[in-house]
């Protein structure tokens, strides 16, 4: 399985019933592909869509639906349109359960960057600030390293997307969650050892007891 | 309301105006009135929108043509050329988070002096801004912004100028239409008076300035 799958696999099972998602583009849209079966999850695209569908079939495209990358969807039955400061209320007024984003550092207390590498990289923050400071929950999802380097990390170099930390890290390696403001190594990847984890990491990691293997649902996509 | 031809709508707009665009990654953008805008070769614009599209592509034929001094945006990722003209000096770009952009918008259109939001707290975007804290949480404080044109895309307008959006091409148009001193509109479909039922106007028609004929 490669990363991305393990990743996206892991996060799904954060999903609950009748939920209101926002997922972020690249891993992040994967985890529509594994939400577990039997569960209804409302998956809204932030330039005005519930209900966000898969790609449509051939010769089924309707330029006026999109998701928030700009790519061709189809809308699921239920689905609902709306204007973008209807979007955006959603998200900072707490309406959406749960997010899915991307990231480049996230440091020892949950904050996270994932918006800007200056010099190289300056695309504007689209909904990236809004969703962090206004979804109940901020779930990244993200390779662990990133050219050999942590990309868990004592202190952000890059700038910040909130001060508001996240909630759950999911990589190819691990899950860390931030009780008490502290990095703390909760699951382990099918096959990967705690060592290996601290070994791959920059920021000191608080290790529970309990640290077990990640749940990654069925093995067929739902 | 006024119906008018293409040629005069974009004649409207003079070089160095502010324009409001409707569109999300070139989504329900007024195409026919940017291209007018390009072969007039109507200049040093401001332009506010949620992003610059892609090259070639909606704002992006503005952008492209060099037409565009300022772009008040949240995402330029999809354009490379606004981010080289950004680099360049060419066009200044202020980058500004999307649900605060358009909640900057509908300040302006509804008459609100600012918006407090926490988004931004302790990022680069706080700075220059002030801060007020109320019941222990800090916001932002944001200023409303207007425009002199707004520039809308709608799925269907009636004869008075009611307007109804179609899908995800809805986006930021809506909220323009609110916050411009003349607001330009180019309809998909122009449909009798009555057609688009009280409950489905989206835009009532006394916001609507121009209409662009078909």
């Amino acid at each position: 399985m490669d990363a991305s799958t393990i990743i996206a696999r892991r996060i799904a099972q954060e999903l609950r019933d009748g939920m209101l998602v926002n997922l972020g583009i690249g891993i992040p849209t994967l985890v529509a592909n594994y939400v577990p079966a039997g569960l209804h999850v409302f998956f809204q695209s932030e330039n005005g869509l519930i209900g966000t569908g898969p790609v449509p079939e051939e010769g089924m495209r309707q330029a006026r639906l999109t998701d928030a990358g700009g790519r061709v969807v189809t809308a699921l039955p239920g689905a609902s349109t709306f204007d973008s400061a209807t979007s955006f209320g959603l998200i900072r007024g707490g309406h959406v359960d749960m997010t899915v984003l991307g990231g480049l550092e996230v440091d020892v207390t949950g904050r996270l960057a994932n918006w800007t590498i200056p010099g190289k990289m300056v695309p504007g923050m689209g909904g990236a600030m809004d969703l962090v400071s206004g979804a109940r929950r901020v779930v990244v999802a993200m390779q662990h390293t990133a050219k050999g380097k942590s990309k868990i990390v004592s202190q952000c170099r890059l700038p910040l997307t909130s001060v508001r930390p996240v909630d759950l890290v999911v990589t190819e390696l691990a899950v860390i969650a931030f009780p008490n403001g502290r990095a703390t190594l909760l699951e382990v990847a099918p096959g990967v050892q705690v060592a290996d984890v601290l070994a791959a990491t920059e920021a000191p990691l608080i290790v529970r007891d309990d640290v077990h293997p990640m749940p990654l649902g069925s093995e067929v996509p739902a | 309301m006024k119906t008018i031809g293409l040629g005069e709508a974009a004649s409207l707009i003079p070089d160095g105006a502010s324009v409001m665009i409707g569109g999300f990654m070139g989504v329900g953008t007024p195409e026919r009135v940017i291209d007018e805008l390009v072969r007039r070769g109507t200049g040093n614009l401001t332009v506010i929108a949620n992003d610059t599209a892609m090259p070639g592509v909606g704002i992006g034929k503005l952008i492209r043509a060099g037409l565009v001094r300022r772009a008040i945006v949240s995402h330029i990722g999809l354009n490379p050329e606004t981010q080289q003209q950004m680099i360049a000096g060419k066009t200044d770009v202020e980058l500004v988070p999307q649900g605060t952009l358009i909640e900057r918008i509908r300040a302006g259109g509804f008459g609100l002096g600012g918006v407090l939001t926490a988004t931004g707290v302790g990022t680069v975007v706080e700075k220059g801004k002030a801060t007020i804290i109320l019941d222990g949480k800090t916001y932002l404080v944001e200023r409303p912004l207007r425009a002199d044109f707004a520039l809308v895309s709608a799925f269907a307008a009636d004869y008075l100028g009611n307007l109804q959006y179609a899908l995800t091409a809805r986006n930021f148009n809506p909220v323009i239409a609110m916050a411009a001193d003349a607001v330009i509109v180019d309809a998909e479909h122009i449909v009798p008076t009555g057609v688009i039922a009280p409950d489905h106007v989206m835009t009532p028609a006394p916001l609507v300035d121009y209409l662009v004929a078909h």
